[in-house]
């Protein structure tokens, strides 16, 4: 049920040329160090596009997607190491990771999910703690602070981020599928009742606990696993870096730059922010990490307080009223305009979660010694 | 004639009001049941205790054999409950239409079919047209319809309409009134509450009166429109003055 008019042709051919735009990347641009932007930021594209699976639908907000993440590196880590699996056979226990990453959104979910908005927030964020703090403590386990090293690939030097580029690529592409499949599925519709109004749906026969476990589970897995194919790629995990506390700030600032809830605002934010923090992180002038968090903070303000509804939504309003140029517009348009104010409201509402979450932040940054990634 | 819906010696309070105290009212299966009573007697408060939204501080809700007293809104309503909101309480960022389908969607049937019921019942409120905006955009009156649309698309045996007459121009409130008289031949059973008197009066064969917080009378419309507590405490002049209309 969109409400965009382009017709599908449209649409088709511009999907094929960016597919093909992705593929080409790594065939074009050979250059290792771009490479390199292309793997981590189409493993931050699954990863914000799970995310939105789940918080962008539902309403929900989470800041605990790192430990899917985290969990998913360690998992590999320790079962590599404890199982002694070499090479290209580590590839056979991502279901494993998977399964990890599920198992801990059952456990996590049913009991986050019991509270709502800001103290659901907050629980993430505490959740996420203990996972941090258990990777640090566990020393026989994880490693403690020197962490987890990554079974050796045998892959030639050359052109070794290629194929976990297309790793990512098909990670990313069958996450935004799912995504896709999500939105126009039953179970969508019902995660975004609850968003919308969780008691009124329970009251209309949705199983709400049901629906948000089940989302959250999907999201977890998903998370998990790549955050497995981000380890073998950078070949560690610490704990401040499988478990940042900056991730889901980032991911969060994503969506939200792209556009929250919707399948393209998060790929899009993904594409932007995570190329654009790396680049950061390599200018000398910001090397410290503490500029470039300062930065973050002030693109996640301006977004909250200029596109609070993100790139994609704002920039379709801009293109109807651009072909409208404020004449009275037909039903449709009248559908767009009219819903801007509300649905803006609503918007601003569910951003203040956010808002009110980077006031968590300060103590979450300083806990990450600085510029962990 | 067996009630399907009975509640006894319900209390609740919020702070120091006293919403409820004592109210017990019985609907029978197949009929249309009117609660009535002055602002603030406590009917809304009754609704949201009967369908899970409040919890109660005493007493019983029975349902169709069961007793569902605190029940969650999921639970009440896979018993065969379902309801309406005084102030209208629809999916503000769904279309129109996706709201209809959230609550058409624990019926396992063709996407076709309850896409048409869907429409079918949208056009019967009128407000087909409305159907890919998003629900937020539509105004108090049409919220109204939607919502009523809505619960009857969900299809539960028992229907609870808080108002559904409120904000809803004449002609229509006559088409929802025919509306639920044509679904109660069929078997469903209603429990309205409504300020419009025409309205309940033409309805309802039974109709329960509350008065700060517990039910004061009840029996049929010719009883209630000449219960001297009633007009005392409710209806005052206004509906002597209809009476000779009739
Ligand atoms: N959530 C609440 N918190 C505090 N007081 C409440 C709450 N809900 C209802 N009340 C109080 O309980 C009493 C009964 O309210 P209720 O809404 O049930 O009345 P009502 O019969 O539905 O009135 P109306 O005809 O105006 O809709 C009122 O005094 C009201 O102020
Ligand atoms: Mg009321």
């Amino acid at each position: 049920m969109t409400r965009d008019s382009r017709p599908w042709l449209v649409r088709a051919f511009l999907l094929v040329l960016l597919v093909a735009a992705a593929v080409a990347f790594p065939k074009v641009f050979t250059n290792p160090a771009v490479t390199n932007y292309g793997v981590l930021a189409l493993i931050f594209v699954t990863v914000a596009s799970a995310w939105n699976i789940f918080s962008g639908n539902s309403g929900y907000i989470s800041l605990g997607h790192a430990v899917f993440f985290g969990s998913g590196a360690y998992a590999m880590g320790i079962a590599a190491r404890d199982w002694n699996v070499q090479g290209t056979t580590v590839f056979a226990l991502l279901p494993l990771a998977a399964v990890v990453g599920a198992v801990i959104a059952v456990v996590f979910g049913l009991i986050a999910l019991r509270v709502r908005r800001h103290t659901f927030i907050v629980i993430t964020i505490a959740v996420f703690f203990i996972f941090q703090l258990a990777a640090f403590n566990l020393r026989s386990l994880t490693g403690g602070s020197a962490g987890l090293n990554s079974p050796f690939l045998n892959w030639p030097s050359s052109g070794y981020n290629t194929p976990f580029y297309y790793i990512a690529l098909a990670f990313a592409g069958a996450t935004i599928a799912i995504a896709v499949a999500v939105r126009r599925s039953r179970f969508g519709l019902q995660l975004r009742a609850i968003r919308d109004d969780e008691d009124r749906a329970r009251g209309l026969g949705v199983r709400a606990m049901r629906v948000k476990l089940t989302a959250f589970v999907l999201s977890g897995a998903i998370t998990a696993m790549i955050g497995s194919i981000w380890f073998y790629y950078i070949n560690q995990v610490e704990p401040q870096t499988g478990f940042d506390p900056l991730f889901d700030l980032l991911v969060v600032l994503m969506a939200f730059l792209g556009g929250y809830g919707s399948i393209t605002g998060p790929v899009l934010g993904a594409l932007i922010i995570e190329p654009g923090t790396l680049w950061l992180n390599t200018q000398p002038q910001f090397s410290g990490g503490y500029l470039s968090e300062i930065l973050l903070g002030a693109v996640f303000l301006v977004i909250v307080l200029f596109v609070p509804r993100g790139i994609v939504p704002t920039g379709g309003e801009w293109i109807t009223r651009l072909r409208t140029r404020g004449r009275p517009a037909v039903v449709p348009v009248a559908a767009g305009a009219a819903t801007a104010g509300s649905a803006g409201g609503a918007a601003a509402a569910s951003a203040a979660s956010p808002a009110g979450a980077t006031a968590d932040a300060p103590p979450a940054s300083r806990a990450s010694k600085g510029g962990a990634r | 004639m067996t009630a399907v819906l009975r509640t006894e010696g319900i209390k609740k309070a919020y702070g120091g009001v006293q919403a409820l105290n004592g109210a017990g009212i019985s609907v029978d299966e197949g009929t249309i049941a009117g609660l009535i009573g002055p602002n603030g007697s406590g009917k809304t408060t009754l609704f949201n205790v009967i369908t899970g939204y409040d919890r109660a501080d005493e007493g019983q809700v029975h349902f169709a054999g069961q007793v569902i007293t605190n029940a969650a809104p999921d639970k009440v309503f896979a018993a065969g409950l379902g309801r309406t909101f005084q102030l209208t309480r629809i999916f503000p960022r769904l279309t129109v239409l996706e709201n209809m389908l959230v609550a058409a969607q624990h019926k396992r049937q063709q996407r076709h079919t309850v896409r048409q019921r869907a429409m079918d019942l949208l056009e019967f409120v009128g407000i087909d047209r409305h159907a890919g905006l998003l629900a937020g955009s539509l105004s108090y009156g049409q919220r109204k319809l939607l919502e009523l649309a809505y619960v009857l698309v969900a299809d539960p045996a028992v229907i609870l309409l808080d108002e559904p007459a409120g904000g809803v121009n004449p002609t229509l409130i006559n088409l929802i009134a025919d509306r639920i008289r044509e679904l109660n031949s069929q078997g469903k059973t209603f429990l309205i509450v409504e300020h419009n008197m025409e309205f309940v009066m033409g309805l309802c064969s039974t109709i329960t009166v509350l008065e700060s917080g517990a039910a004061v009378v009840s029996g049929p419309p010719e009883m209630i429109r000449s219960d001297k507590r009633v007009l005392d405490a409710y209806l005052g002049a206004d509906l002597e003055e209809e009476e000779p209309d009739e």
